[in-house]
Formats: structure tokens, sequence, C-alpha cells
């Protein structure tokens, strides 16, 4: 296994690993996952143990299947759900979902016909465990410690909290993996961001996430598998790992990982769909073998301690062009790209962000939209109101977490502050269902890209924690959310 | 897929770096269920103005680099979403090849699944496609090799199995299906939950 699993790259040096036969997180499951390893000519195959299928990026993939005779080669892994153009509005008196238009419509259709004809579980409109695709997997127990996962959408990193490696692929790779539950890959470097110390009180995971990619930069983990570890990872709760898990690719890495810990297996313990019984037994048994067997098995790592970060926002049009909330904005002297995004964004070098007005705040996406994001929010929002003129939506992840926040009373904190509360989904993450900013407008909102036009035409967008977006919700004007709550 | 050996064609210059998928193909056309038919969208934002007319000033709006094939990007292009909708939409417009000094992981692997060449060059050579919009280039890819005008050629790596499949116009699913004995010999090795 050692020799065969080499990449056969001339320019690559073996890894520590291989002369030690110590082996990190990633490389355990990895080589745990082999058909066949990769050889100079051809890349190595790689079994999947879960494909998560939504609306937009499969129809083209069945479409192959259909023209090809094929069959799905292991539907019982494959599961799916709808959640990026669908409205978030409630169905109407006669229970009829209106879609944006025809098109939108259709495409959900189309992953029903698919579903059926393959034999695929899918948790449409209507089902209580749908929502988004990285919210429900998680929550349904099918996210495991030490699993492949893959799926046609680049957050899939989100499941990498688990320990697994997880990663999003094109359309043509979802259609491999209908077909053949396999992938053709190139074994990715390791990168080893170790995050020291205790998050400050009023500082989140989300801007911890967004103080790596600061830090990296939106190629820094191109080619790579990141593997956040240290203190700091220990102490986050596992809603809090897929925050950070999940904004991995928007560093360009691969994969972001986990070492799996009792938090881990709290969380899944008596999940619907975690092993039960003796099967749980065996698995905990393999689940405490995958971390690291040493900390110097990485092929590049970089460190961060963490308890002197502060609430980060994003000012410009990618998600590495983010600041502590104070800070004021750089200056973008003789550099272009930053002077372009400052124009889209309509700011100025050297300005500060705070008490910038907004016109939406958004809370919602599979970054921060799970139960313990929502109590962040509402906890500021209560005995609050809305600044006149900002809209507010709030979306949940998945149907389960807006039953919860209902059984919470959420709901009724965040209507009775004046913000909507709808139905789950991606929503304004990516403005594909009539969610959308307009043109010119800004927006706080908790999603993952800050892209130009990203939620919406012309839309300008502020990424930042719940605590954060709902601070500015009740101001109007870009918040910290500690001058509200206090910092103790 | 057809075979592909050589793209000679003029260059298109976007030198913007990180170059996302939403703007290659924005968010609101993704509701398609074909492949067929993204050119018109490709850059759409930058492309249109809100009224959906051209914008002059944008680069595919310009005359002169109407049928170019060659797109010459800055780095990082095709980061964010994981939409095989953006070299779809790419090839479609017409693109053949898109050369940079750095490509997103899955942008790239969706691309030479598609026969959109990614073509990694140098700084240098990157500054001197950068500076001179419209010149005629050769990229072979049997011999791994860009050629500007002035007859330098550089060398450019590519996954030996993409090169392979390109060259042959092989589909990776054949190669995948033909796999079937292993995969079912690797599936008895599983954890039963
Ligand atoms: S919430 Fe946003 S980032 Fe997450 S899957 Fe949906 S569209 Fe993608």
């Amino acid at each position: 296994m050692l020799s065969a699993a080499s990449t056969g790259k001339g320019d690559e040096k073996p890894s520590k690993a291989k002369a030690t036969g110590s082996r990190t997180l990633f490389e355990k499951v990895w080589n745990a996952h082999l058909v066949r390893p990769e050889n100079q000519d051809t890349p190595a195959l790689l079994y999947v143990d879960v494909h998560l299928v939504h609306e937009v990026t499969s129809p083209q993939a069945f479409d192959v299947l259909r023209q090809r005779d094929l069959r799905v080669r292991r539907p019982e892994r494959t599961v799916a759900t709808m959640d990026h153009s669908t409205p978030t509005s409630p169905p109407g008196a006669d229970g009829r979902i209106v879609f944006l238009d025809r098109q939108a419509e259709s495409q959900v259709r189309q992953l029903e016909r698919n579903c059926q004809e393959f034999g695929i579980r899918l948790y449409p409109l209507g089902s209580d465990r749908q929502g988004i695709v990285h919210v429900i997997g998680p929550e349904l127990g099918l996210t495991q410690p030490g699993m492949t996962i893959v799926c046609g959408d680049s957050h899939t990193s989100t499941h990498g909290a688990f320990g697994a490696l997880a990663f999003g692929i094109g359309t043509t790779e979802v259609g491999h993996v209908l077909a053949s539950q396999c992938l053709l890959q190139r074994k990715p470097q390791t990168f080893a961001i170790r995050l020291n110390g205790t998050l400050p009180v009023g500082v989140t995971a989300k801007d911890l996430i967004l103080a790596v990619i600061a830090k990296i930069g939106v190629h820094g983990g191109t080619g790579h598998v990141l593997e956040y570890r240290g203190s700091c990872v220990r102490s986050l709760s596992m809603e809090e790992r897929m925050t950070v898990c999940n904004m991995s690719i928007e560093a360009g890495a691969r994969a972001g990982m986990m070492a799996p810990d009792d938090v881990t297996f709290e969380y899944l313990a008596a999940r619907p769909l975690a092993p039960q019984g003796p099967a749980w037994d065996e698995a905990l048994a393999r689940w405490r073998r995958l971390p690291s067997d040493s900390e110097s098995l990485y092929d590049r790592e970089v460190s961060l301690e963490v308890s002197t970060l502060e609430p980060m926002i994003t000012y410009g049009t990618n998600p590495g062009m983010a600041i502590p909330i104070g800070s004021p904005l750089p200056d973008t002297e003789r550099e272009p790209a930053m002077e372009k995004a400052l124009q889209y964004m309509g700011l100025k070098p050297g300005q500060p962000l705070l008490g910038h007005p907004v016109d939406v705040v958004f809370i919602g996406s599979c970054t921060n939209a799970r139960i313990s994001d929502l109590r962040l929010a509402a906890n500021v929002f209560k005995g609050r109101k809305v600044a006149s003129g900002v809209r507010v939506l709030v979306v949940s992840g998945s149907q389960q977490v807006k039953k919860q926040a209902e059984t919470e009373g959420l709901d009724r904190i965040f209507r009775e502050a004046g913000a909507e509360w709808r139905e789950p989904g991606c929503s304004m993450c990516i403005a594909m269902n009539g969610d959308r900013l307009e043109p010119g407008q800004y927006a706080v909102s908790t999603s993952n890209r800050n892209f130009e036009g990203r939620q919406g035409s012309g839309g300008r967008t502020f990424l930042a924690s719940p605590l954060t977006a709902a601070a500015t919700a009740v101001t109007g004007r870009i918040t910290d959310a500690r001058e509200i709550l206090g910092r103790s | 897929m057809k075979p592909i050996r050589v793209v000679e064609s003029t260059t298109v210059v976007l030198p913007n770096a990180n170059v996302d998928t939403d703007q290659i193909i924005p968010a609101r056309f993704l509701t398609v269920t074909t492949r067929h038919g993204l050119g018109q969208r490709l850059f759409a934002d930058w492309r249109y103005d809100k009224e959906g007319n051209p914008r002059p000033d944008f680069v595919l709006n310009q005359k002169d680099t109407r049928g170019a094939e060659v797109l010459v990007a800055g780095d990082n292009f095709g980061c964010g979403s994981s939409r095989e909708h953006a070299p779809w939409a790419l090839l479609d417009y017409g693109f053949r090849a898109v050369v940079s000094t750095r490509f997103a992981d899955i942008f790239r692997s969706n691309a030479l699944k598609n026969g959109l060449l990614t073509v990694v060059v140098d700084e240098e050579t990157h500054r001197a496609l950068l500076a001179e919009p419209g010149i005629e280039v050769a990229i072979d890819l049997e011999a791994q090799t860009l050629r500007l005008p002035n007859g330098k050629e550089v060398t450019f790596p590519i996954d030996a199995f993409a090169r392979f499949c390109l060259l042959n116009g092989k589909d990776e699913l054949d190669f995948l299906l033909e796999q079937e004995s292993s995969i079912a010999e690797h599936e008895k090795t599983l954890p039963s939950s």
C-alpha cells in the first residue's frame, strides 16, 4: 500500500508519513477508500460512501445515465433534497407551492422524476427532513467520521467537521458517482491550520474562518485538504465546526477536515441514520483511530492565535477581503483588484465600516442557519426592533432547524422584532429563488460568498456572523454586537 | 467527445484576478436542465447592462474579439462554486482554452472533462499575454506547449490522464465502468453500517 499510494508526480518528495508509517486524518480516510491507487498515468480510483444530490447540478448527470442505459450503482448510498431554487414563502391556502418561474419549477420536478426512476431517496419540499443539503446530512446522521462524501456543490466541505473527506464535484463527476460509486482523483496535499487558544466572548466560528481565509488568501488552500487542529477546535461545538469547515472552499481548498472526538460522537449518537447497537460500538472503535498520528505530517502548516480575534466582516468581493469589524478599510493604492472591488462596493480606502448603513440583513445558508446560529441572532433581537427601512430575512437551514426554533419560541422573537421568518432553503445566499438584493442594495449576510451579484445583480454583500448580522439589523448600520450585548 | 490536439487562435484578455464562477455564469441562469445555450449568458453581469444591452466597454462586446477561442485570464480563474455550467458557458460561447497562472481545482477538473483546455503559464509569459490582447497563439496539447507569435514556446503541465482522454477523445466514464470488478471487490471490505 505504501509505495502504491505514492503520487507518481516526479517533483514531489515522499512525505514524512510514508517514511515513518504515521498517517494524517486525511491519509487514513483516503487510503481506506482507494479502489486503485494513483500512478503517473492514472488518477486514484476513490470509493464514495455517500453521494448527496440536489436539483441544480444533477439533471444533466441523470441524462447521461439515460443516454447510456446505466443504472445508479448504489442508490442506497445516494440521498437527494431540493434547496437551491426552492421558494422560502409558505405554500398557499390551496397547498400550492409558487416557484419563481416555470424553469425553476421544472428543474425541481425533474429531480423528483429522476429520483423516482433511479430509486433514490428524496427529501422533497413538504418533507419534514427537507433543507439545505449540507444541513440535513449531519442532522440525519448520514454524515459520519471516516467517510468519503461528495455532492455537486462546493460547500460539501462542511461535512469534514466530522472527520469525513468531503468535497464538491462537477456535474460530469456526479454522473461518474451515480454510475460507478467512484471518482478519479489525484491525491491532494495536506495543510494543517493550527488554531490555538479560546475564542473571546462575542467572537464566533464565522469570525474565526473569515480570519483564516484573510490570512491564507482565497487561493491559499488550492490543491490542499485543510486540517483544522489545535485547542480551539476541540472547544468548538459540532455546529461551530461545520461553520468553519463549510468555508474551506473559500480559501480554495479541496476540503477541510477536523479529527472526530467525543463532541462528534455525542452529536451523532441516536441520529436516525447513525449506526445503532453493536454497529455503533464497532463504528466508534473505528472512528477513534482516525485522528492524525503525529503533528509533523503535513505538507504545509500555519498557526493562528484565536484569543485575540475580533468579529470579522468582509468589505470586498471575495471572502478573503475581510477585516476586524472596528478596523478601517485597507489602502488600495496600486492594487487594481482591490480598487475594482471597492468601486463595486461603493466604498473608499481607509474608511470605517462600522456605522455603514445597510438595506437588508440575511440570516441563513449552510454556513450559519443551524439552531445555534438562530439562537445567537435571537438573543440580539429579543426585546428589540428591526431598524426602520431594513428588510431582515431569517431562513432556517432545514425543516428540523425551523421546527426546533419554533419549539423554543425563536420565531416569535424574530417576528416581533419585525424580521421575516421564512421556509428553509438556500434563499438569498445564491438568489436563485427570487429572494434577492436589488441593484445597489447593501446587505449584511451570514452566508459564505460576497462575489459580485451573488445575492442578486448589483447587490453588495458584507459577510459576517449571525451576531453581527442581528446587531446590524436592529441599528440599520454595521454594528459590533458587543456594543449591544456587552463584552462579558 | 472529439479528440483535441491543437488550438490556434487569437486571444481575448480578461486580466482580473480571482474571477469566480458566479461571474462566469450567474446563478440565476442555473435552472436549466441541459448543458446547451449558456454561451449567451457567459459573464452576463459584466457583458450586459440592467436593460440587457451589451456594455460597449466589456471585452467580449468588442468587434475584434469575435471568434477568438483562447481566453487569457487573471490568476486563480474559476474560484468559488463547483458549477460545471461555467465551462459549459465558456465552450458554448466558443472558447476552447483558458490561459492563466492558476486555476481553482474544481473548475479545472470540470473544464478538462468537457474539452476546455486549462493552460497554466509562468508569470512572465502571463504578463506578455496580458500586455498584448489579440495575438495569435498555438496551444499544442500533445507537446504541452503554448507558442507565442515571436516563436517563443513555453511548456505547460497537464494531468497525464486528462491529456490522454482529450487527445484520444476518450470518456472517463468508460474507464470507470471498466473497473467494475475492482469496485465490487472493494465493496466487500466496507463496514456493514
Ligand atoms: S446555502 Fe448557499 S452555499 Fe450553501 S448550498 Fe445553498 S447556495 Fe450553496
